[in-house]
């Protein structure tokens, strides 16, 4: 099952020309760069870790393609996202975020079903590649 | 999306023949045109008038100016080259600034990132001045992000190390500035296409850094010497500094300011323009006073504007 979060989760994956695009883009209109990866797909997980400081100050891209380039050959089989980051009073807050890595293998969600009073039912999602502990995930 | 990351050297050619900084400079995809108009290139990358302002604004300087027209020239070439589908690779062109101080190494630097932005061999075409404080660490561990976060910073622009010699500490062999260095190497090499090095220092120093760095020297492709100002030259940066501040010089303070500069190079730390700029600042200091002294007088702008030879001459040179 595709994963997609965040700006763009309509469109193919980006290619590392595209990635690079936006990534000038959001230099350009003065926010900064982080890239973040984890190994737990839910999409309620909005903490993921942080691939090194935020870059402030970035002037091109090349900068934060070079970090996204080491995060993949660190973590290749993680989901890894760039934001872009507005400082701007009023904003204070991530402008963009969109995926540039996904594991190979995405075993998808079991949705459970639990049986409360009456017969009502709750209903629960679990990532299947979460049920192995952190770091041992997506093998 | 799973791509692996590509060559670097790859990249940046891919993206620097679309840079922003190359105005019509013909896509590589379109088949390749049998003659190039290398005036109409010129003509294009604006680059004529950086280097007239260069001639203009920058006094003295003739060998380093003879050289940035090389590159210049280099670097059209090569876009030319390009446009009739002959690939050449980039050429390097980390350079190394050695002179005297306040010989003009930053100006230039600040120009050469423009010269090269319009040519677009560089994206940005930014400057980042740092010394060793900015690339070398405290403890273990702390050097080679903060090497890297500089270098980063520095992507699609000019580094400009200063006083370059301090990274490399042969007294100390468990000094960290020889990871900086390594660091900077690796980037030199691989990310030619993402950013330029210049490092600057003093010519004897900067020398014995080379011998020690052979690594270092060997991907500098250009060494530019910065030669010390003539005494008129340097008359001639002190009426341009004063023509920016808006002052001028009486006539007598002219004969004063002609008369200050030999013996201020005979003084030890004579540090070429920059002396100059701290004597002119001094001579402010002084006018300003002078007119203080003078109660009760109205002040016309002329008065405001006039650097008198008493202003110059009170300096401790004339001791």
């Amino acid at each position: 099952m595709k994963i997609t979060q965040g700006t763009f989760s309509f469109l193919p994956d980006l290619t590392d020309t595209e990635i690079r695009a936006q990534v000038d883009y959001a230099l350009a209109q003065g926010w900064a760069i982080g890239v973040e990866y984890t190994d737990d797909p839910h999409p309620r997980n909005f903490y993921w870790e942080m691939w090194g400081n935020p870059m402030f100050d970035l002037r091109d891209a090349a900068g934060a393609m070079t970090e996204v380039w080491a995060c993949r050959k660190a973590h290749p089989q993680t989901y890894i996202r760039v934001n872009a980051f507005d400082a701007t009073q009023g904003f204070e807050t991530t402008r963009l975020s969109f995926m540039v890595n996904r594991p190979a293998v995405e075993p998808g969600f079991l949705l459970k079903r639990h049986e409360v009073g009456g017969r009502q039912i709750q209903y629960t999602i679990e990532s299947y590649a979460a049920q192995a502990p952190e770091g041992q995930r997506y093998k | 999306m799973n791509e692996t990351p590509p060559a670097p050297a790859s990249t940046g050619a891919a993206s620097r023949t679309g840079a922003p900084g190359a105005p019509s400079a013909a896509a590589p995809s379109v088949a390749p045109a049998d003659s190039v108009d290398l005036q109409a290139l010129l003509a294009d990358s604006n680059v004529a008038e950086v280097l007239d302002e260069l001639d203009a604004e920058l006094i003295g300087l003739k060998p380093v100016k003879a050289r940035i027209r090389d590159i210049a020239a280099l670097l059209l070439v090569e876009r030319a080259r390009r446009q009739v589908g002959l690939a050449g690779g980039s050429p390097s062109l980390h350079m190394s600034f050695t002179g005297n101080p306040g010989t003009g190494k930053t100006t230039v630097a600040m120009r050469m990132a423009q010269i090269l932005h319009r040519l677009g061999y560089v994206r940005k075409g930014h400057l980042v001045a740092v010394t060793r404080d900015d690339l070398v660490g405290q403890y273990i561990g702390h050097t080679a992000p903060k090497t890297k976060e500089v270098l980063k910073k520095a992507m699609g622009g000019v580094l400009f190390i200063d006083e370059a010699y301090y990274l490399y500490r042969p007294e100390n062999e468990r000094d960290y500035g020889q990871e900086a260095i390594e660091i900077l190497l690796q980037v030199m090499e691989n990310q030619r296409d993402d950013l330029v090095v210049i490092l600057a220092g003093y010519a004897d120093r900067m020398e014995t850094f080379f011998r020690s760095n052979p690594g270092l020297s060997s991907r500098i492709a250009h060494h530019l010497d910065f030669p010390d100002y003539r005494p008129e030259e340097l008359e001639g940066i002190a009426a341009r500094m004063l023509e920016t501040m808006q002052y001028r010089l009486s006539p007598s303070a002219v004969a004063a300011l002609h008369e200050y500069i030999p013996l201020r190079m005979k003084l030890p730390h004579f540090a070429n323009a920059r002396s100059i700029r701290n004597a002119l600042d001094r001579a402010r200091l002084r006018q300003a006073n002078r007119l203080f002294a003078q109660k009760g007088r109205q002040l016309d702008r002329d008065a405001l504007m006039t650097i008198e030879g008493e202003d110059l001459r009170a300096s401790r040179v004339f001791d």
